[in-house]
């Protein structure tokens, strides 16, 4: 009987496993190996050229930008986002409709987000501008994504504005988790709101707290879709909302270069790796086991 | 979360180890045992196709449609009634292609255009494509007596020219001027300016009419290059576009490319530009050029196309070449940047390299060149075609520009060449547009750029 079970096992994974290994495993695999050649895309030749490419990243002015601008979205966004997360959690308890919204954005695609925060962003006709107008603050009119300090904050702002609504109600769910009877003896014992939430709200969802630092520094060093549909240039004006995604893109595609770019690809997995294991261990903390 | 450790990762990348013989397929080549042989020659089958073989076509079906690559499967045909016409309209051509070039089994015509398409000079490094001096030196379809390469027009054989092989074969000719309304300027009797002077004095003219004088597609800064390297070009002439193609030192720096940069940064610096037109998307800028809130834009021979459901009716878009930049330009007035698009190419590897020769001698033709003209409503690349057509104002600008120009018809290849000076370009003229940067700190910048080109040694140089 055990025998068959193995067999029954082994046939269910096999076509999971084999499509995995092929459109997944495979292609990283040879992004690895093309990462060490010189291959332009469509020669069938390409040439070893050793460590070349992964020297050249320290010196490529567009790879550093992105890298720059990644770092700064990688302090941003993932605590904007857990921190607006968690108060509009906390300040909507029970009241289900607004989590309704805030998923909203969770809905549209990001292509979709990406085009509309353009009009709201574009300067003669846009939303923002408008809006701004409309209040007498005429000039704070801005051209929003053109201008090199504003424009990788514009991004950012939608970057946080998309993802937040997941996260809420994420940690809505959490802390619904959280047993009444604690919070009653936190108040009874003269605890304010914010000691309860600090002290005992905060401590018990960790958990997925410490997932959204996760799946947030993750999304922070991508970036690629929404720069490359919003922003002028793409990833401009003058280079201030280059990210390592787009730069890859653009060697592989724009410059012909599918070695290099692979090289970029490799350091971004291992740069992604290695902060999805360093944000595990900063907030790593005690496990609170719930009866 | 927790469970995801240090442990399991380390076993993941074991596990990735242990399969890397899924690695080492992306860049497999092919052989190429059953290509088809070139037939006999003779006056009616100059490239000496085979009667029955297939012949596989792919075309980009975009703006321009695929049509009269369909006239000219047809026209081809009518000659070899056993050949088999495999057409394919599609988009990405890249992506669909990429695979087939880099295992060897690619089509026997390809049109390598829209976004998407693969980078020529890549293809060219790569020695991918057909040398098509054979096509060339053919007699034409319509008149025996003609070579093919006497009925194109100036300047499309040299843009398809890689270190002296012809390669590329563009179907569409494309003008890059400035754009205006002529309603518009007949109301105002305002009348194009010759030289930059003028138009600088018109542009305060226009805007004490309460326009804007200009606007620009600020989203993708490289639309203001072109009215930049026009002037460049006029003033410096053909030798100064060769220096800046063969990436000559200081190249970027001379006198003609600086006046130039001070003529673009001029229109910032007066406040000639439509307020904001720098965070626009070309859509965004061209549409508010068609309801008459600005006077000109930069644009190239396909903006009627582009604008045509957005246009006003009486609106009468004509493009005027770019004025003169001194008095003592290098090059005539009514010199012009021209290049051509849609990119024809036969494979190196193609199964059928004569089949995929003939059908471009059948896709050059007048007949099928003016179903072009007039499906596509642009300008082909073969001489005469739209000769008795009656074509819309824009279309007719553009053909009259052409006449105007004669030979003084230039254009750069550094674009195609070399990508990566393009996008320092691209970015240095954004910042020059918007006043943060001066003509001198844009010069240096891209020569900069130009520098780091020449000296890159995994870039492949070409010269003209």
């Amino acid at each position: 009987m055990r025998h068959g079970k193995y067999r029954f096992l082994a046939g269910a994974l096999i076509v999971p496993l084999t499509l995995y290994g092929v459109f997944v495993l495979s292609p990283y695999l040879q992004a690895f190996q093309l990462a060490f050649t010189d291959w332009n895309g469509v020669s069938d030749q390409p040439r070893s050229v050793g460590f070349g490419n992964f020297a050249r990243l320290w010196d490529d002015p567009l790879f550093l930008a992105g890298l720059r601008n990644n770092g700064l979205m990688l302090l941003v966004v993932p605590l904007a986002v857990i921190a607006l997360a968690l108060a509009l959690a906390a300040g909507t308890k029970g009241t289900r409709v607004y989590r309704v919204v805030y998923f909203f954005p969770q809905l549209l695609s990001v292509a979709i987000i990406a085009v509309l925060w353009q009009f709201v962003y574009t300067p003669n006709s846009g939303l923002l501008n408008g809006a701004l107008s409309a209040v007498g603050l005429d000039s704070w009119r801005r051209s929003w994504l053109a201008e090199p300090d504003l424009a990788l904050w514009s991004v950012m702002a939608v970057m946080i504005w998309s993802s937040v609504g997941f996260y809420v109600v994420l940690f809505s769910a959490a802390m619904e988790s959280v047993p009444d009877d604690i919070m009653e003896a936190a108040a009874i014992d003269g605890a304010g709101p914010v000691t309860v939430f600090r002290r005992i709200t905060l401590p018990l969802i960790w958990e997925s707290v410490q997932v959204g630092w996760i799946y947030l520094g993750i999304a922070a060093l991508d970036g690629f879709a929404l720069v490359q549909i919003m922003t002028v240039g793409p990833g401009g004006p003058d280079n201030s909302t280059e990210v390592m995604g787009l730069g890859l893109y653009r060697t592989a595609f724009t410059f012909g270069k599918f070695g290099y770019a692979s090289a970029m690809g490799v350091a971004i997995f291992f740069l992604t790796l290695s902060i999805a294991v360093l944000l595990l261990r900063v907030t790593k903390r005690e496990r609170v086991e719930l009866a | 979360m927790m469970n995801l450790t240090r442990r399991s990762a380390l076993a993941g990348v074991a596990a990735v180890a242990a399969s890397t013989g899924l690695a080492a397929c992306a860049t497999a080549g092919g052989g190429d045992d059953d290509k088809v042989k070139q037939g006999d020659t003779s006056a009616e089958n100059p490239l000496g196709v085979s009667a029955d073989a297939a012949l596989e076509v792919v075309i980009f079906k975009g703006g321009y449609g695929d049509q009269y690559a369909i006239d000219a499967g047809t026209s081809l045909k009518q000659k070899f009634p056993k050949v088999a016409v495999d057409h394919k309209g599609i988009q990405g051509v890249g992506e669909v292609l990429q695979p087939r070039f880099v295992a060897d089994s690619p089509p026997d015509v390809v049109d390598n255009s829209g976004a998407g398409r693969l980078d020529l000079a890549t293809l060219v490094s790569a020695g991918k494509l057909t040398d098509l001096t054979s096509l060339l030196d053919a007699p034409s379809l319509d008149d025996p007596g003609k070579k093919f390469r006497d009925t194109l027009m100036p300047g499309v054989i040299e843009d398809g020219t890689f270190d002296g092989k012809p390669l590329v074969l563009n179907y569409s000719s494309v003008l890059w001027g400035v754009w205006y309304s002529k309603s518009l300027f007949a109301k105002h009797g305002w009348v194009f300016p010759k030289t930059w002077d003028e138009m600088l004095t018109l542009n305060d003219e226009i805007k004490k009419a309460g326009l804007a004088p200009w606007t620009w597609q600020g989203k993708y800064p490289e639309y203001l290059n072109d009215p930049l390297m026009s002037l460049a070009a006029k003033a410096g002439g053909f030798d100064l576009v060769k220096s800046i193609d063969n990436l000559q030192p200081g190249a970027w720096q001379s006198p003609a490319v600086l006046a130039a940069a001070e003529a673009i940064y001029q229109l910032g610096a007066r406040g000639h530009i439509l307020a904001g037109s720098e965070g626009l998307s070309h859509t965004e800028a061209q549409n508010a050029w068609c309801k008459g809130q600005v006077a000109f834009i930069p644009c190239g021979s396909w903006l009627e196309g582009e604008q045509q459901a957005v246009t006003p009716a009486g609106f009468d878009m004509v493009m005027g070449t770019v004025p003169a930049l001194t008095g003592s330009d290098k090059l005539p007035n009514g010199a012009v940047m021209a290049a051509s698009s849609e990119s024809f190419i036969v494979p190196a590897k193609a199964k059928n390299v004569p089949g995929g020769l003939e059908f471009l001698r059948h896709l050059f033709s007048q007949k099928v060149a003016r179903g072009f003209a007039e499906s596509a409503k642009a300008l082909p690349v073969v001489t005469g075609a739209t000769d008795g057509l009656t074509l819309s104002s824009g279309l007719g600008s553009v053909a009259e520009a052409v006449k105007a120009a004669g030979p003084n018809v230039f254009s750069y290849k550094f674009r195609t060449w070399y990508a990566p000076l393009s996008k320092a370009l691209d970015d240095a003229t954004g910042e020059l547009a918007t006043k943060r940067i001066n003509p001198q700190q844009w010069a240096e910048r891209v020569q900069k750029a130009a520098d780091a080109v020449a000296k890159d040694s995994s870039i492949v140089k070409h010269q003209r």
